[in-house]
């Protein structure tokens, strides 16, 4: 009896559980099986109201696809979007690992308080920013170019990255380098030769989140670029696809998704170390 | 023979004084740290002061003059209905969406904490939001929220919930609208909310759980009396970040409604950009901008506060 009445619980409180993760997935994922499934639609499937939306009444197409890749510049946005996201990635490891290494080995009050300076700087969002950028990019002369996007992206990705990394060097015991700095190396020395290359997880980390931050800005992006064979992807889409009376579903969703999906598999390998650094500093 | 010793002896020297300063850590650290500051304060500081000057200038796209006009900028923003139209939207969409954020990342983090099969994939398909551009999911939901051919709309009517005659216009009436934004920013932040709050919940020693449980504490009472009182300040962490995330934000605004109908969903973002860049009015974009500021630096004092209390403890 006792035991009936706690296997009866014990079901009930699986099926609770069950029923919360699938309301959560269904709401979290569902946009990206929406583009999924109107990506292969017939037009003339995704216009007829009087059909179910879920499920295929015409055969499959590629036909959007062939659409995206060919008649419109998603190849070269693509192609933008990788070529700003690997300089910017460059330029923030430069910065920001020497940075990150100097305030997480530094002593004294003011190493804490540069850190936080530095964080901070990382919410000074790019809507209070961008005006005054536009002119600075306009005198520049660079308007309408790639460039652009590659002078102002270290902007944010310089200190979140920074951060990041300051967290990752703080958890390598000090003992390591000054066993190096005993065996006559001097401190840049121990720096170059033993922190860094057991380093490569953490930079892989900053790496992969620079480049998200890239891939995902839209506002200096929309701002300083008015010609479409410049647009990232993230602004592209949105602003080039989305114009006109005529939208063409099919394609526009197959443009999300496909710039969506191999980098949300990759950032769920690193997410842990990521959570760890976002929260790190402010919370340990 | 004589230079050969020179130019050995002044090597010698230069690798000396190389190596004393590589080996000096107050000089290694500037050196070390000053790329990355000078940067930051070059492309940060000075937009941000020039912002500033803009504000109080008649500074306009095509215009090469800049003026000083004092606060003539602010006291035509003020007078404006669509800055306090503005105004309000962006304080009740941060407001309403972080409220039910913070619940449902609760929820959903304590039900993830829980080993079962398939959890990796749960993880990938709820991080998805966050990860992908934030343009392109919006996109999806402009597709969901269509006028004509709305899914929402479609299983509503099949599922009986809707009438013949009801078909609500999600982007088209103000009310709709906005709840439409809202759902939006849901959407997006809750992914990061709840991983935060989840690396929360994993922290706690199991021991503190014990006690509880031989202390005989119920579900609600371990829930609201240990479990929420410990993960507080992770909690205001990943709160914060959503009120900064939101309160900023002009993407999910300008694809889903470009601030219609009739400017009634317009934030302070997006009135900015259309102000600003696309009326080529800078002077008053950046003045409407410097608006989100206030809220900014609070929300950075609390993040201060919260860093300072939690080392402490």
């Amino acid at each position: 009896m006792i035991s009936q009445f706690a296997r009866g619980r014990r079901i009930a409180s699986r099926a609770g559980h069950a029923a919360i993760l699938i309301f959560f997935v269904t709401f979290l994922a569902f946009p990206f099986y929406w583009m999924a499934i109107t990506t292969f639609k017939t037009t003339q499937d995704l216009h007829n109201i009087q059909n179910n939306p879920y499920v295929f009444h015409d055969p499959p197409t590629l036909r959007h696809l062939s659409v995206l890749f060919n008649d419109t510049q998603y190849l070269q946005w693509l192609y933008n979007t990788g070529f700003v996201g690997v300089i910017v990635v460059v330029i923030t490891l430069l910065l920001a690992v020497p940075a990150g290494y100097a305030l997480a080995r530094m002593t004294g009050a003011w190493a804490q308080t540069l850190g936080t300076a530095i964080f901070l700087t990382y919410l000074v969002p790019p809507t209070i920013l961008f005006i005054p950028f536009a002119r600075i990019v306009a005198a520049l002369g660079l308007q309408d170019s790639v460039w652009s996007l590659v002078l102002v992206y270290p902007s944010f990705t310089v200190p979140f990255c920074t951060w990041l990394l300051m967290g990752f060097f703080k958890a390598i015991p000090r003992d390591l380098e000054e066993a190096a700095m005993i065996d006559g190396l001097s401190r840049f020395g121990a720096f170059l030769k033993v922190v860094m290359p057991i380093s490569t997880a953490g930079m892989l980390t900053a790496v992969i989140f620079a480049f998200t931050l890239v891939t995902q800005e839209f506002v200096y992006g929309v701002t300083f670029i008015t010609a479409s064979s410049s647009y990232t992807v993230s602004v592209g889409v949105p602003t080039f696809l989305v114009r006109g009376d005529v939208y063409f579903w099919g394609s526009m969703m197959a443009a999300c998704l496909i710039a969506s999906v191999p980098i949300a598999i990759i950032y769920n390998f690193f997410v842990d170390r990521f959570v760890a650094g976002f929260t790190g500093g402010s919370i340990r | 023979m004589s230079t050969v010793a020179g130019t050995f002896g002044k090597t010698r020297t230069q690798h000396h004084v190389l190596s004393r300063l590589a080996d000096n850590d107050r000089w290694l650290w500037s050196a070390m740290l000053a790329p990355a500051i000078l940067y930051i304060i070059l492309l940060v500081g000075f937009p941000f002061l020039l912002s500033l000057y803009y504000s109080v200038s008649n500074a306009t796209v095509a215009g090469r003059e800049v003026q000083f006009v004092g606060l003539e900028n602010f006291r035509r923003i003020v007078e404006s209905g669509t800055f306090w139209l503005s105004l309000r939207n962006t304080v009740v969409i941060t407001v309403v969406s972080q409220f039910l954020v913070v619940v449902l990342a609760n929820i959903l983090a304590t039900a993830l904490l829980a080993d079962f099969r398939g959890k990796w994939l749960v993880r990938l398909l709820i991080l998805l939001p966050w990860v992908a551009p934030i343009s392109l999911g919006s996109i999806g939901w402009l597709w969901i929220f269509d006028s004509i051919y709305s899914v929402i709309n479609w299983t509503a009517r099949a599922a009986g919930l809707l009438g013949p005659n009801e078909w609500p216009i999600w982007l088209g009436e103000p009310n709709l609208a906005r709840t439409s934004i809202i759902i939006v920013n849901v959407w997006r932040i809750l992914p990061l909310a709840t991983v935060i709050i989840l690396a929360g919940l994993s922290s706690i020693p199991q021991d503190i759980h014990d006690a509880a449980e031989v202390d005989g504490a119920g579900f609600w009472r371990h829930h609201f009396e240990i479990t929420t009182p410990l993960i507080l300040p992770i909690t205001l962490v990943a709160l914060l970040f959503g009120i900064i995330f939101t309160f900023t934000d002009l993407i999910v605004v300008f694809v889903l409604t470009r601030g219609g109908p009739y400017d009634t969903t317009q934030v302070i973002a997006s009135w900015a950009y259309f102000t600003g860049i696309q009326g080529g009015d800078l002077a008053g974009g950046a003045a409407i901008s410097l608006f989100l500021f206030p809220v900014l630096a609070g929300v950075a004092i609390l993040f201060l506060w919260v860093a300072r209390r939690a080392e402490v403890t």
